[in-house]
């Protein structure tokens, strides 16, 4: 019998024209806390899916307590004892908490149908024990995102699995419920589980680990006590080399007030009497956790989201962004949180997602495109923001993220917007890339842009921001300088209306 | 007394509360929603105003009678709905529904034919006739096979049920065409159906003076049946989860392909039953048997609130919009509507119906 209860060794996983995970090995023990890091893209969640039936790994042995498993799917994970909290909160939201809960493993009445009694009482006797206070006959849908993901960690642990995935729980958490979850991570840990933990927090990783692995580019890079390191050691591990700038020195000065939100509130989202104003050359960041509305905020500015009551003026004049084109028209420009959904057009070439925000500009005579300068504007841009691409014909989803997120950029950029809404610009890129993207971000402030940026990475907003305002519950929570405050008072206000 | 005022106060206090604009919204949102129940009663009191003074008619449109005569009817077209309806729920359609419960009607009939003796164009004429519950499972085994084949295909390769349901209904129609030139038949109407099997389906009992047909105890049996299935077992609430996100579902350890071949077998089967039923209703079958009744059924559904967004849709409510889809066409006709006329308003009453569901379950920003 090994020391280790859970070994996947030398796992490799392909994808079409990605190698995702290249040699990798994770070895945990019983009774730890295994922290898994590395930057967006390291290859993290595709391990764990490897390790839970999602994907099939392509070579390598999974070792549970010795033996060798290979999971086909979820159901057999689970049915072996292996568990996971998953990052999308995957739920039923039109179903109630336990159902969700019990969902693939309903408990029977005599009839052999599903007895909702004892679902009922199955659930309070879990909610009870990890002190959760949560209707299990409530629907999903009713719940706040934080609430779900508690719902979701129980749910996780209610299969009284000794392998427990966590794949970053905590990204919409309040603080209290950090705590709460962290004391439900040390009874599993006294019960002999093996935990690995997936988290961008290095703070709460070196609070609650035994040991962390670190993972960059799909492959295995360090595994070490979590004694011995620190954060500075961590980071040098994830990015493989030092880092001295991560962030472009600021050169941006902002001036005079530019836009100015006065008591927003959406129609149908989360966003209620939200106040604030922006300065020429400036960069405003908005922090928050998931479901504070931020998005939401931007969506609205730029008439995504209905608006309902408030008013938005530019440059002392009242604009009425009634949808995305009249936004447009006034000078804004929304770079989207979900890059593939709502950012790029993946089947199109890299001129035709260049210019689609602006098509009207190469009609000629009212009827047919200019096409060579469309693909004249794309080669400026690709020059202009230095994307690497093999040519303007390319289909956008072969480029990796950081350039398709500075093709997006540049699609803005030639709709000449004087405020930029950026909703997440550096997510699912890597290192270097986001230097860039932050350099560019300086650079547009500095010619007297207004750029308005939502992150869920409190070091980025930290490092590029001039003023950080701090959402909660669709609301604003405060503001924060960035040169004088800390994480933890920016936490402490992301939870003020929770 | 007074508890009850202060009931009415308490649930009346968020109404109160809420602004001048609010309040509007509430009352548009509330027409909006309830939009197709509000144009049935309008329906149903101009018509029985119409019976009852226009046309003087001894039993006017709400009478006893013409309940009956619409439940009745709403009965037959029950079974399609009910299995089509879980198959909406999965975000599927079945476009071969119509053409499995034709088949199932052609079989049904050329195994119960009268002996050659008394009915010359006997099918088979040197076959003896079935026993009734022998028919009753084949042609339900027959449908569910068809369905499985469907549920595989749409689970195994990722394909939309639309394009799966539409090959197959092609395929199924060539089937009909060939089974009609079987045994002695050539391609005619089959016909000359046992007098026991006409009774065992359209025999009736009666209620106070009203006769009911015994299909009608079938309908009620197959939807309770049904009820229990989606509301009470593994299987039902599996198609739930499956139909509102089918990832969770995995993650959570449901077989996905097992789900969706179950929902699409259970709804063969009953298609198969239905055209047992259809048969003998009918009397004489002939190739366009079960022609665009999914059609009929897919709209009852949607009018009953089963959204196509998946996940959502309940039993009382396919109940609901099979019985709503009579009641709007037999008063169409009390009120001598043209047949061309009925499919205009139908079709209309269909489009308003999807586009309130739509507007209830999307996410608004």
């Amino acid at each position: 019998m090994s020391e280790y209860l859970l070994e996947m060794l030398h796992i490799d996983k392909e994808f079409p024209g990605v190698k995702s995970l290249d040699d990798v090995c994770l070895r945990v023990k019983p009774g730890t806390v295994h922290s898994l890091m590395g930057e967006n893209g390291a290859g993290k969640s595709t391990l764990m899916k490897c390790l839970f039936g999602i994907y099939q790994k392509d070579r390598g042995t999974i070792l549970l307590s010795g033996k060798e498993v290979d999971f086909r799917s979820p159901r057999q994970a689970l049915d072996n004892g292996v568990a996971m909290v998953h990052q999308e909160l995957n739920q039923v939201h039109t179903r109630s908490v336990m159902e969700n809960i019990w969902l693939g493993r309903f408990p029977r009445d005599r009839l052999g149908g599903v007895s909702h009694k004892k679902m009922f009482e199955m659930t309070r006797a879990v909610f009870d024990d990890l002190g959760i206070s949560v209707n299990p006959k409530e629907k999903i849908s009713a719940l706040s995102v934080s609430r779900r993901q508690m719902v979701e960690i129980a749910k996780a642990v209610s299969f009284n699995s000794s392998v427990i995935v966590f794949d970053e729980p905590t990204s919409s958490l309040t603080e209290t419920e950090v705590e709460q979850l962290f004391g439900i991570i040390e009874k599993l840990r006294a019960r002999g589980c093996a935990i690995i933990y997936i988290s961008h927090k290095m703070n709460e990783i070196l609070r609650i680990s035994d040991e962390v692995t670190v993972m960059r580019d799909g492959r295995w890079v360090a595994t070490t006590a979590a004694k011995q390191l620190t954060m500075e050691a961590m980071i040098r591990q994830m990015v493989g080399r030092e880092i001295t700038n991560v962030y472009p020195p600021k050169t941006n000065v902002p001036g005079e007030i530019v836009l100015e939100a006065e008591r927003i509130t959406a129609q149908f989202v989360n966003l209620k009497d939200v106040s604030f104003s922006a300065r020429r050359g400036e960069i405003l960041g908005f922090a928050g956790l998931m479901g504070a509305g931020r998005t939401e905020t931007l969506e609205t500015l730029f008439g995504v989201a209905t608006l309902r009551d408030g008013i938005i003026r530019v440059a002392g004049r009242q604009v009425v962004n009634s949808n995305s084109r009249a936004a447009k028209r006034n000078g804004f420009a929304l770079l989207t949180e979900e890059r593939r959904q709502t950012g790029i057009f993946s089947v199109l070439d890299v001129t035709a997602n260049t210019v689609v925000a602006n098509l009207r500009s190469y009609l000629r005579g009212g009827v047919w495109l200019d096409n060579r300068k469309m693909a004249s504007d794309a080669r400026e841009n690709i020059r202009a923001l230095s994307i690497k691409t093999p040519s303007v014909r390319t289909s956008i989803r072969s480029l990796s993220g950081g350039n398709q997120q500075k093709v997006i950029l540049g699609r803005w950029l030639l709709t000449k917007p004087e405020i930029l809404l950026l909703d997440e610009p550096t997510r699912g890129i890597d290192v270097g890339a986001k230097y860039e993207i932050y350099k560019l971000m300086i650079d547009l402030a500095s010619q007297g842009k207004t750029i308005l940026m939502v992150s869920s990475e409190m070091p980025e907003l930290l490092g590029v921001c001039d003023r950080i305002i701090v959402m909660s519950s669709g609301r604003v929570a405060g503001e924060v300088d960035p040169k004088t405050t800390t994480q933890e008072e920016i936490m402490t206000l992301a939870a003020k209306y929770v | 007394m007074h508890s009850i005022g202060d009931w009415f106060n308490r649930r009346l206090q968020p109404y109160r509360a809420l602004s001048a604009r609010d309040k509007r919204r509430y009352w548009a949102d509330f027409f909006l929603n309830n939009a197709i129940y509000i144009i049935l009663l309008i329906l149903v009191i101009y018509v029985q105003y119409y019976s009852l003074n226009v046309m003087r008619a001894r039993n006017t449109f709400l009478s006893f009678t013409s309940i009956v005569d619409i439940l009745k009817k709403s009965a037959a077209a029950l079974f399609l709905a009910l299995g089509v309806g879980g198959i909406i729920v999965l975000t599927g359609t079945d476009l071969s529904a119509g053409r499995i419960m034709g088949l199932s009607m052609l079989v049904s009939a050329s195994l119960l034919q009268k002996p050659a003796s008394e009915y010359a164009s006997k099918m088979y004429p040197n076959m003896g006739t079935w026993p009734i519950l022998a028919v009753v499972i084949l042609v339900m085994i027959f449908g569910a096979m068809i369905g499985s084949f469907n549920g595989y295909c749409v689970a195994k390769f990722k394909l939309h049920p639309f394009i799966v349901t539409l090959a197959t209904q092609l395929m199924l129609y060539g089937f009909i065409l060939i089974y009609m030139t079987w045994g002695n038949n050539g391609g005619a109407p089959i016909a000359g159906l046992t007098d026991k099997y006409k009774d065992i389906v359209k025999g009736t009992f009666t209620i106070g003076k009203t006769a009911i047909p015994y299909y009608v105890v079938y309908a009620v049996i197959a939807t309770v049946i049904m009820w229990y299935i989606w509301n009470k077992t593994t299987l039902g609430k599996n198609m739930y989860a499956v139909g509102a996100n089918a990832e969770a579902a995995n993650v959570s350890g449901v077989s996905v392909m097992g789900t969706t071949i179950l929902v699409f077998t259970m709804a063969g089967a009953l298609y198969g039953f239905s055209g047992f039923v259809e048969s003998a209703r009918v009397g004489s079958n002939s190739a366009t048997a079960g022609l665009n009744a999914e059609l009929d059924a897919i709209a009852a559904c949607v009018i009953g609130g089963v959204s196509f967004n998946g996940g959502m849709g309940k039993i009382s409510g396919i109940l609901m919009g099979v019985i709503m889809l009579q009641i709007i066409t037999v008063a169409l006709q009390w009120l001598g509507v043209s047949t061309n006329l009925q499919y205009i308003v139908k079709g209309f009453i269909i489009l308003v119906a999807v586009a309130i569901d739509m507007r209830k379950y999307l996410v608004k920003k």
